[in-house]
């Protein structure tokens, strides 16, 4: 049933119907609404528990021990949170430890800033943890409802990248799938291995440089295999709930479009609204959306845009010293073509300053040159 | 017997944590996971692909020991099981500084874990820098004794006061050279719910450098010199273990370990009468 | 997929004994069987004398592959019946 409500109610109430064993947070804008909601769950005894942390350091360390434990266990952070959490990211990936966690994207510090960039998950895109940004408030419930479901068939980690304001504080109709129609979709978790005196064996064991690099080729390659998942696991969805996010990547009006505008997470909606005004005084421009940035769709992205003219991609995190991140691995894909499209980076919308539809238009018509642009817009 | 923590670890030669550790389990049988923070007793044990534990174990980082454990002990009893000990193993590094605030997170909820801190009174696993364990004088390689200062010149943090402020169902402090009443606490606290809290002092042949055979023998003296207090503190009330019959000189231990070699006789008289002082304030 | 996990008392294969440059002795004609020395090792690598009821204990026996020689049961057996012996190598 679809019901007006913020998108991070609706969203906690969503991870409350894949029944985790083990819920644990630590409050921070703008993920907080939440924590709060899933506290509340608990508190009518609708959520079978939830850790008050101390520290986001410890909310992704206990659930860290839940998952190991047996248990199916979630998080919720932003921003400074998930800095804190850094150590922790890693290990939790390395440990391959399915949980699930939603990052209500906002910038770091320093200077500090509460507002929406996508700089704090992108930070962490080389931890071994698959990441998954939203575009829309439906998006963001169905992803953390889908992300259980390819966490525990991976055995890695998942992030699941809603924007912070932008969708975790807008209210929108969006539909909530009961806990019965989600049992439909997502099985009971069956860890692989876990602690168990009836088999003790030892986790998290230390290896040496014989072992080392064996286990971090592994989650790589792991990754990789995962991105067959992630598109069964989207189209699993809309078998269950009739409704699909486009896997990894996914074009719109992208076909037969010479200029493309790419990117992450909200910004893909104002882009199409631009790309359904242009559309209809004849130009032929297009989206492509990245919901996936780890796995990276290097393929997938390559198919879609061999052959256009331009493409402009809008980042909301960069690489200080270096290049914006999505645009990097958006070359790198590329590279491989004979003939290669022009890409262009435009930065915006860090620290939550706006992109209006207008500047989409602006850039728009930057793109209209063969000559590759770094805009900070 | 059943081992819980079997040979062919690679801690040192004397080495007074594995011997914490095997008391321990066997008191506690096998009905337990294990948390260990990163640590000598973690290197010693985890070497992939091998394992010196019989019991499950999960080491994950140095300082998150205490939320591992909350979260493992949550876990299992939203999926029924109401009787798996959660046991966490750490040292003195990770249980006084770096870990601190996660402990006492842990703490302030009452998580259901036994935590358990072997205590060799630096950052051994590192070799020998100082923490806030280490004691006043005792030289390590971050505290060395030099022309201006002689080792450490701050005591050691009152841990287990500190924890007992967090008004836990129990903690207590216990010494390998008391074994009886090393395991006597273990017992009583396994069977406790809630958090509970044992340090132990359990020597570093290689830190404090004295010969590998001495090992009980100083954790015995360290608690008939004084400077290891026996206590249990059972639901707010404290309660000595043991009151030595006539206190050892504190030099007599002092002066086992190459760490307070450097300190003069007026430096051990401070050390001295500071654990007068502390013996006196107890009625 | 490959896990950092291992099974239980893996430890066993490394053999440790070789570390030893100090090998303790039992001279059982003073042994009373208290098990001290088989509490105290850091190894776990006395039996014998572990046993709980003292009727079924038997004098030490230590187990040579693990023992490092640290010495303690010899400074602690309370009858001084455990003779630190140099290795010869």
């Amino acid at each position: 049933m679809k019901k007006t409500v913020e998108v991070s109610i609706a969203i906690a109430e969503a991870v409350k119907n894949c029944e985790p064993d083990v819920v644990a947070c630590y409050p921070i804008t703008p993920s907080t609404h939440i924590a709060e909601t899933l506290a509340k769950f608990y508190a009518d005894g609708e959520l079978k528990s939830f850790i008050a942390t101390e520290s986001e350091f410890a909310s992704i360390s206990a659930i860290c021990g839940a998952s190991a434990a047996g248990g199916r266990a979630f998080s919720a952070t932003s921003s400074q949170g998930l800095a804190l959490m850094h150590e922790v990211v890693y290990a939790a990936a390395g440990m391959r430890l399915p949980i699930v966690m939603v990052v209500g994207n906002r910038a770091l510090s320093a200077p500090l800033n509460i507002w929406c960039d996508q700089q704090d998950s992108v930070a962490e895109r080389d931890s071994g943890w698959i990441q998954l940004y939203c575009e829309s408030a439906q998006e963001g419930v169905d992803t953390a409802i889908q992300a259980f479901k390819i966490a525990e068939s991976t055995l890695l980690p998942v992030m699941v990248g809603v924007d912070g304001f932008y969708l975790t504080h807008t209210v929108e109709q969006v539909e909530v799938p009961t806990v019965e129609e989600v049992r439909k979709f997502l099985p009971k978790f069956q860890p692989k291995v876990k602690l168990d005196p009836e088999n003790p064996i030892s986790m998290g064991e230390y290896a040496t440089p014989e072992y080392y690099q064996g286990f971090r080729e592994d989650v790589h390659r792991d990754q990789l295999a995962a991105k067959s998942r992630i598109v069964e696991v989207d189209k699993e969805f809309e078998q269950v709930f009739g409704r699909s996010h486009g896997g990894l990547a996914q074009g719109y009006r992208l076909e037969d479009a010479d200029y493309v505008f790419a990117g992450m997470g909200s910004v893909i909606g104002n882009a199409k609204e631009v790309v359904d005004e242009l559309r209809a005084k004849g130009k032929k421009v297009g989206v492509l959306k990245i919901r996936s940035l780890r796995p990276f769709p290097g393929e997938e992205v390559r198919k879609l845009l061999e052959g256009k003219k331009h493409v402009a991609i809008f980042e909301k995190s960069y690489s200080l010293g270096s290049f914006a991140p999505v645009y990097a691995d958006v070359i790198n894909s590329l590279y491989p073509l004979r003939k290669r499209p022009v890409v262009s980076s435009f930065i915006g919308g860090l620290g939550g300053k706006d992109v209006p539809t207008k500047t989409v238009h602006e850039v728009f018509k930057m793109i209209k040159k063969r000559e590759p642009l770094e805009i900070w817009i | 017997m059943e081992e819980y923590f079997a040979s062919g670890h690679t801690a040192c030669a004397g080495c007074g944590m594995p011997i914490t550790v095997r008391h321990a389990l066997n008191v506690l049988g096998k009905d337990v996971i294990v948390v260990n923070a990163t640590s000598c007793l973690e290197i010693v044990s985890s070497a992939y692909p091998r394992s010196a534990w019989g019991v499950p174990y999960i080491h994950s980082l140095f300082e998150n020991s205490g939320a591992i454990a909350a979260g493992a002990v949550a876990s299992l009893r939203v999926q029924g099981n109401d009787h798996t000990k959660v046991v966490v193993f750490a040292g003195d590094g990770s249980t006084y500084d770096i870990g601190f605030g996660v402990l006492s997170g842990m703490l302030e909820r009452n998580d259901d874990v036994l935590y358990i801190c072997y205590d060799n009174e630096a950052y051994m696993n590192t070799g020998n820098q100082r923490s806030g364990s280490t004691p006043f004088g005792a030289a390590t390689t971050t505290s060395p004794a030099g022309k201006v200062n002689h080792g450490k010149m701050q005591w050691k943090k009152p841990i287990a006061e500190i924890i007992a402020a967090h008004q836990i169902p129990y903690v207590a402090t216990a010494s390998i050279g008391y074994m009886a009443d090393f395991e006597s606490k273990v017992r009583k606290a396994k069977d406790m719910k809630g958090a509970r809290f044992i340090l132990t002092l359990a020597p570093c042949v290689t830190g404090w450098n004295y010969d590998s055979s001495k090992t009980i023998e100083l954790a015995k003296l360290a608690v008939d010199t004084g400077l290891w207090m026996l206590y249990e503190i059972e639901d707010g009330k404290f309660k000595l273990s043991l009151r030595p019959q006539q206190f050892k000189p504190v030099a007599d231990y002092l002066k086992m370990q190459a760490r307070f070699k450097h300190l003069s006789e007026e430096q051990i008289k401070t050390i001295q009468e500071h654990m007068n002082k502390a013996w006196a304030e107890m009625k | 997929m490959k896990l950092a996990i291992a099974n239980p008392r893996t430890s066993k294969e490394n053999k440790t004994g070789d570390w030893r440059s100090f090998k303790p002795i039992v001279h059982t004609e003073n042994c009373i069987k208290c098990g001290t020395c088989a509490s105290y090792c850091p190894e776990g690598c006395i039996s014998g004398v572990d046993k709980k009821n003292i009727q079924e204990r038997e004098f030490p026996k230590i187990d040579y592959d693990y023992c490092k020689g640290c010495g303690i049961c010899a400074n602690e057996c309370p009858k001084k019946t455990i003779e630190m012996v140099q290795e010869e190598k």
